[in-house]
């Protein structure tokens, strides 16, 4: 039900309790926002004023570098080192921006108004540090619509954090100054791009943008700007604060650190949870989250956000990781996996993603336009037992078609990677569906199939 | 019709914001949504006015918008997540539910002007669906025996 802070009672488990997480450590056990009482008390704020005191700019930087931080907006590039490509030193062009993407609009994605939620000082703090490792002078926390309970709170922690000397002019005594403005967007998925993130924030029309040149060179306003993610940002305080050793050795990966995951889908405690970096999506679901509900088999899961290949069930072990997904030909993504449980059509779960991102397509290149129409509209086909054996040849073509490098943006490669999964995967699924001219799993008392149209819908 | 004292105020308050007039359009077209409701053409030719901008500039922004209505909506606005999560736990069955109450469907204003249906891409509350929202509250995970008393908070 509703309220504002209700929430499930989400996954945690006893035996991690001795665990350092950093990203949640100041979070209120009643699920309301940690406010800047609560902040300071665990230690908030103590990265920033490390950073003033001890580190010049680009000490900051090469220490992000250094703890091996990736982007944990899916991407996975180095934080530190695209910081490192800002202009730096007199000569420097100014203004200088630092941008938040907490457009979090991906499906299966939640992770972000966890942080926001829960911790909005973090975010705040995250990003000043980052601020004063690239000098900017400006920064702007894009958050999506729909986020109104993340907002309110983040506007909140804004307040304070001016009032008491984090924001505005010579911060905390020092020479860096910094102002931090909240925006809200008015919608649509593709506002998630970066450079199409930051045509939204200057109120253009967010299509992508051309690169290069890179957003770090110019970006908002064509002006040098580093765009990461809310839990980019919220990784980087306590990496300031304990180093780069200590940072490491929280993961049981050689990637470092600690990773906000989420889980959900008919298992038995839904919700977010910060574990060490390379936890195995076997643990997430079985431990963390306490195993399927009663009645349901897993079957595969969608392992961070409906850009992110289908891992088959017999594969639960790899660990949640950038490189280690690899292995099992998916990413990490997002980090949140919704489960696809046995009694739940893969076909339709797919065909619901690819009317997503058919949807959002922003229309600009011709692939991601009119390939997407059509690989939603041939997987309707199929689950409303219209389908044709050939269909599925036609959709491999489009996995080809849509790949990497040949759309303006990653939109639709993105869209690619779980239908490609689920061709490889689910092939049984798909003749079940064609050669009985209906969805197995749909009711027996579903009405008869329509004759197949020319028309999608 | 033209901007009232009050809207003015507040647009003026977005300005410093942003660099110049033009950048604040998406912001000033959402704070004068949320005071009017809805964006009539009447709407954008008063934005127009106050930020410099033609009404089919700021028109190309409110039809690629999803949160910017162009039409009249009802007093209460109720998004169905359609997410791929939400999907696989029940919104077949709670979108039945609340189409049934309200008597409409996706994109459709009840006769009383209370509640338009609308269609949402994820909300980002995975962990809690299916999961809706009215106006700002979410809700989840909604239960179809849940609808009416969720609706009913809202007169």
């Amino acid at each position: 039900m509703s309220g504002a802070h209700a929430s499930n009672p989400g996954p945690d488990s006893p035996d991690t309790s001795g665990w350092d997480r950093p990203m949640s450590r100041a979070m209120r056990a009643d699920g309301a926002p940690a406010m800047l009482e609560d902040y300071v008390a665990a230690g908030g704020y103590e990265g920033l004023r490390r950073a003033l005191r001890d580190y010049k700019p680009e000490d900051v930087t090469k220490t992000v570098i250094d703890s091996g931080l990736r982007g944990r907006g899916g991407a996975g590039y180095s934080t530190g080192r695209k910081w490192s490509t800002m202009p730096l030193g007199p000569d420097a062009p100014h203004p200088k921006y630092v941008v938040c993407n907490g457009d979090e609009m991906e499906p299966g994605s939640f992770k972000d108004r966890h942080l926001l939620s829960r911790n909005p000082h973090l975010l705040i703090e995250g990003m000043l540090v980052a601020a004063y490792a690239v000098q900017a002078d400006a920064g702007y926390i894009f958050l999506r619509a729909q986020y109104d309970e993340p907002y309110a709170n983040v506007e909140r922690a804004l307040a304070e954090a001016a009032a008491a000397g984090y924001l505005g002019e010579h911060i905390l005594g020092s020479d860096f100054s910094f102002e931090l403005f909240l925006h809200e967007s008015v919608g649509r998925y593709i506002c998630g791009e970066a450079s199409a993130m930051l045509n939204a924030l200057e109120s253009q029309r967010p299509n992508p943008r051309a690169r290069p040149p890179h957003m770090t060179g110019a970006g908002l306003y064509a002006r040098p700007t580093v765009v990461n993610n809310v839990e980019t940002f919220c990784a980087v305080p306590s990496i300031v604060r304990n180093g780069v050793d200590w940072w490491k050795s929280l993961s049981s990966s050689p990637e470092g650190g600690t990773k906000i995951y989420g889980i959900a889908g008919r298992v038995q405690r839904p919700g977010c949870v910060e574990l060490p970096m390379g936890t195995s999506i076997r643990e997430l679901i079985e431990v963390h989250a306490g195993g399927m509900q009663p009645g349901f088999e897993l079957r595969a899961v969608s392992p961070g956000g409906a850009s992110t290949a289908f891992v088959a069930a017999g594969d639960m072990d790899v660990a949640m990781d950038f490189t280690a997904m690899e292995a099992v030909k998916s990413r990490m993504g997002t980090g949140t996996i919704v489960v696809l449980d046995d009694q739940t059509c893969p076909i339709g779960m797919t065909l619901n993603m690819q009317q997503f991102f058919a949807q959002e397509s922003c229309g600009w290149c011709t692939p991601c336009r009119e390939g997407l129409q059509w690989t939603a509209h041939l997987l309707r086909e199929i689950e409303e037992g219209r389908g044709r054996l050939e269909d599925l040849d036609v959709l491999a073509e489009h996995v080809w078609f849509m790949g990497a490098d040949k759309t303006f943006c990653d939109l639709a490669p993105g869209a690619m990677q779980p239908l490609e999964a689920a061709l490889r995967l689910f092939r049984d699924d798909f003749v079940a569906h064609i050669e009985s001219g209906r969805c197995p799993y749909a009711s027996e008392t579903a009405a008869p199939t329509p004759a197949r149209g020319g028309d999608a819908g | 019709m033209s901007l009232t004292d009050d809207e003015r105020r507040e647009l003026e308050e977005l300005l410093p914001h942003y660099p110049d007039r033009r950048a604040a359009a998406d912001s000033a077209l959402r704070a004068l949504q949320r005071r009017r409701r809805w964006l009539s053409d009447d709407s954008l030719a008063d934005l127009g006015e106050f930020l410099g901008m033609s009404v089919a500039e700021l028109d190309s922004l409110a039809t690629f918008a999803n949160m910017l209505f162009r039409q009249p909506v009802g007093r209460h606005v109720v998004l169905l997540c359609d997410s791929f999560a939400c999907w696989s736990l029940g919104y077949d069955g709670l979108r039945a539910e609340v189409e049934s109450q309200l008597g409409v469907g996706l994109g459709g204003t009840t006769r009383d002007g209370r509640f338009t249906l609308l269609p949402i891409v994820c909300l980002g509350a995975c962990d809690r669906g299916p999961a809706m929202m009215v106006d700002a509250d979410l809700h989840g995970p909604v239960a179809a025996g849940d609808v009416g008393a969720i609706l009913g908070e809202y007169a």
